[in-house]
């Protein structure tokens, strides 16, 4: 079989969860998609993710209501041995990321990360990732019986849900005891779209003067588009917004379809976060900014005066 | 206690790429200790500076090259290093061996490592490393502290930031936020020339990696650069929303 281990957040099956499906279906694998649900309460995470896989296991145990990397780690590898996986697909959200490594270790498998395309020929299994700040695409094969894959998110295409819906099955798992005690939770102070799921970014550098520049630029055109905030590291450092919303190297890598670059140099830390959007906007009053090598569109100009211009042209 | 750091040496972020041989060829390039493996380091030094009796170990894999990041380190503070030296270029699952062997040969009780450096862009190596020892991970932390064989510390999750406990022995990856790292003082890069840099080789760690690396590429997407004068504001912006609802379909 191949497992895909869903994701997902606040009661829904995240996006990275139909892309995987998409992954595993497309893999040239011969082989059901199974879908792995791990949590507590998750019977309507089950249901919907049935619909557009061929069966799905549940693990719904009182001890999995919280993530943990060792429990996850020890699930997931028990079911793929049990299952007899070839393909072990993990999401590359922070989580995955994290605990995609033991389950390689666990099953004596390789791990390929942040899969941006996976192709398996016979025995053999070809992906591609970026490398080096996403400034490199990197082709790496395998030929073991059993990989762990952690899809990079945002860029296969979500499944569709189909009409007839996979069987749901519980299974029984022999879970370690969780060794990292997590004594508090801050929630990503956000009450945007998040930076991850937006179909746009707005993104603000130095060059917004200010934290009340920002508002008044950066987060005035996002609510006017529906988009999520980013912002670069200058402006994290300086404490204008909070780290959350830093996008690059550091911060978080985002691959909108649209990404709005206000007062951004272009370094190239933030650009690795970004650098793969479909289509990119800048606008900074400096002709020789690195940022308009890589925009589609932009305006030498100041932000001062454009921002408030666009905002007058897109209430039209 | 002893704690090892884990240490890259990657291309200065003012460096291009260059391929040669289907791989990015560093050899002419300016090289440094990866940034989020300094700050693991530094975190190194700062426990100890809190009392804690340390004695601190830098590691790295790679080339006769590498050394130069490890001598970094130890002018930065590390005690000494050692140098697994290779041409072979190991995957994190497969470097994850190495790592978790010297731990052990070294009775470390705590590993510090980058989240994810500037090279090979990824996250694996400590969770990996965590695993092969049986050992727990925290990953992400911007704030650390320890107190007899308790961690405790603050680190980020897939959505927000989690504060935490953890047991010694452990696994850590670092980021920035957690600290500023120094800069080696002339001082301390004098002496550093003196501390142990010690050189293993890959040999005796009984390393298959799984993976083959098949080809690099440096992908230039093709961008339209249509880049307008935006001394008349009111006229760039129309001209500028026309483009993005017309002729890119990007916004309503
Ligand atoms: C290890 C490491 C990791 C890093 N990680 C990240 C990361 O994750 N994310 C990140 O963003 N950076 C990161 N950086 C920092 C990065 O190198 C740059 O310093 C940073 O991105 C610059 O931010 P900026 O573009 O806001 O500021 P600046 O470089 O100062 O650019 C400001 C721009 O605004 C323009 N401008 C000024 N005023 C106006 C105006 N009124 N109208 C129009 N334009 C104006 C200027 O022409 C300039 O181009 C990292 C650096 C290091 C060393």
């Amino acid at each position: 079989m191949i497992l895909v281990v869903v994701e997902y957040a606040n009661g829904k099956v995240s996006k990275s969860t139909w892309e995987m499906i998409t992954a595993a279906r497309e893999s040239g694998r011969e082989a059901p998609v199974t879908a792995l649900v791990l949590g507590s309460n998750i019977a309507p995470i089950a249901a919907e993710v049935a619909k557009a896989v061929d069966q799905v296991l549940v693990a719904d145990l009182p001890a999995l209501a919280q993530y943990d990397p060792e429990l996850w780690s020890a699930a997931v590898a028990q079911i793929a041995t049990e299952g007899e996986a070839s393909l072990v697909l993990i999401g590359g959200s922070r989580s995955g990321r994290e605990y995609s490594p033991r389950v390689a270790i666990k099953l004596d498998a390789p791990l390929l990360e942040d899969v941006i395309t996976l192709k398996a020929t016979g025995e053999t299994i070809t992906s591609q990732r970026y490398t080096f700040l996403a400034r490199v695409t990197e082709t790496i094969e395998t030929t073991a019986p059993i990989a762990v894959v952690a899809v990079k998110p945002g860029v296969f295409n979500p499944a569709t849900p189909r009409a007839e819906a996979g069987e749901q099955f519980d299974v029984d798992l022999n879970l370690p005891t969780p060794r990292l005690k997590v004594t508090g939770k801050t929630a990503e102070r956000s009450s945007r779209i998040s930076l991850a799921e937006a179909e746009i970014v707005v993104s603000g550098g130095r060059g917004v003067g200010s934290a009340e520049g920002f508002t008044q630029y950066v987060e005035a055109l996002a609510d006017q588009l529906g988009a999520a905030v980013g912002a670069t590291r200058a402006i994290v450092d300086a404490g204008w917004r909070p780290y959350s919303e830093q996008v690059g190297q550091t911060g978080k890598t985002v691959q909108p379809k649209t990404y709005i670059a206000i007062g951004i140099s272009g370094a190239v830390q933030h650009l690795s976060g970004m650098n793969k959007s479909k289509t990119i906007v800048a606008i900074n009053r400096d002709a020789e900014a690195p940022i308009f090598k890589i925009a589609d569109y932009g305006i030498i100009g100041d932000v001062t005066q454009l921002v408030p211009a666009i905002l007058i042209e897109l209430k039209k | 206690m002893r704690i090892l750091t884990y240490i890259r040496q990657v291309l200065d972020a003012e460096e291009s790429v260059h391929i040669a041989n289907n791989a990015v060829a560093l050899e002419n390039s300016k090289l440094v200790m990866d940034t989020m493996d300094e700050y693991g380091v530094e975190e190194a030094l700062r426990l100890r500076e809190s009392g804690i009796e340390a004695e601190i170990v830098a590691v790295a894999v790679g080339p006769a090259r590498v050394q130069d990041a490890l001598r970094t380190a130890l002018a930065i503070g590390a005690d000494r290093a050692i140098h697994v030296e290779t041409d072979i270029r190991l995957d994190a699952i497969a470097l994850s061996k190495v790592l978790a062997q010297l731990a052990t040969q070294e009775q470390a009780t705590l590993i510090l490592s980058g989240g994810q450096q500037a090279d090979w862009d990824s996250h694996a190596l400590a969770a990996a490393t965590a695993e092969r020892l049986h050992w727990p991970q925290v990953t992400w932390t911007s704030a650390l502290e320890l107190k007899g064989t308790t961690l405790t510390g603050k680190h980020d999750a897939d959505e927000g930031s989690e504060s935490f406990t953890l047991e010694l022995p452990a696994v850590v990856t670092t980021q920035q936020g957690l600290n500023e790292p120094r800069y080696p003082t002339l001082p301390n890069i004098m002496k550093s020339k003196k501390k142990e840099l010690r050189k293993e080789s890959l040999d005796q760690f009984d390393v298959m990696p799984k993976l083959k690396f098949v080809s690099a590429e440096i992908q230039v997407k093709n961008r339209l650069n249509k880049i307008l004068d935006g001394k008349d504001a009111p006229a760039a912006a129309a001209q500028l929303v026309d483009l993005l609802r017309n002729e890119a379909r990007v916004i309503a």
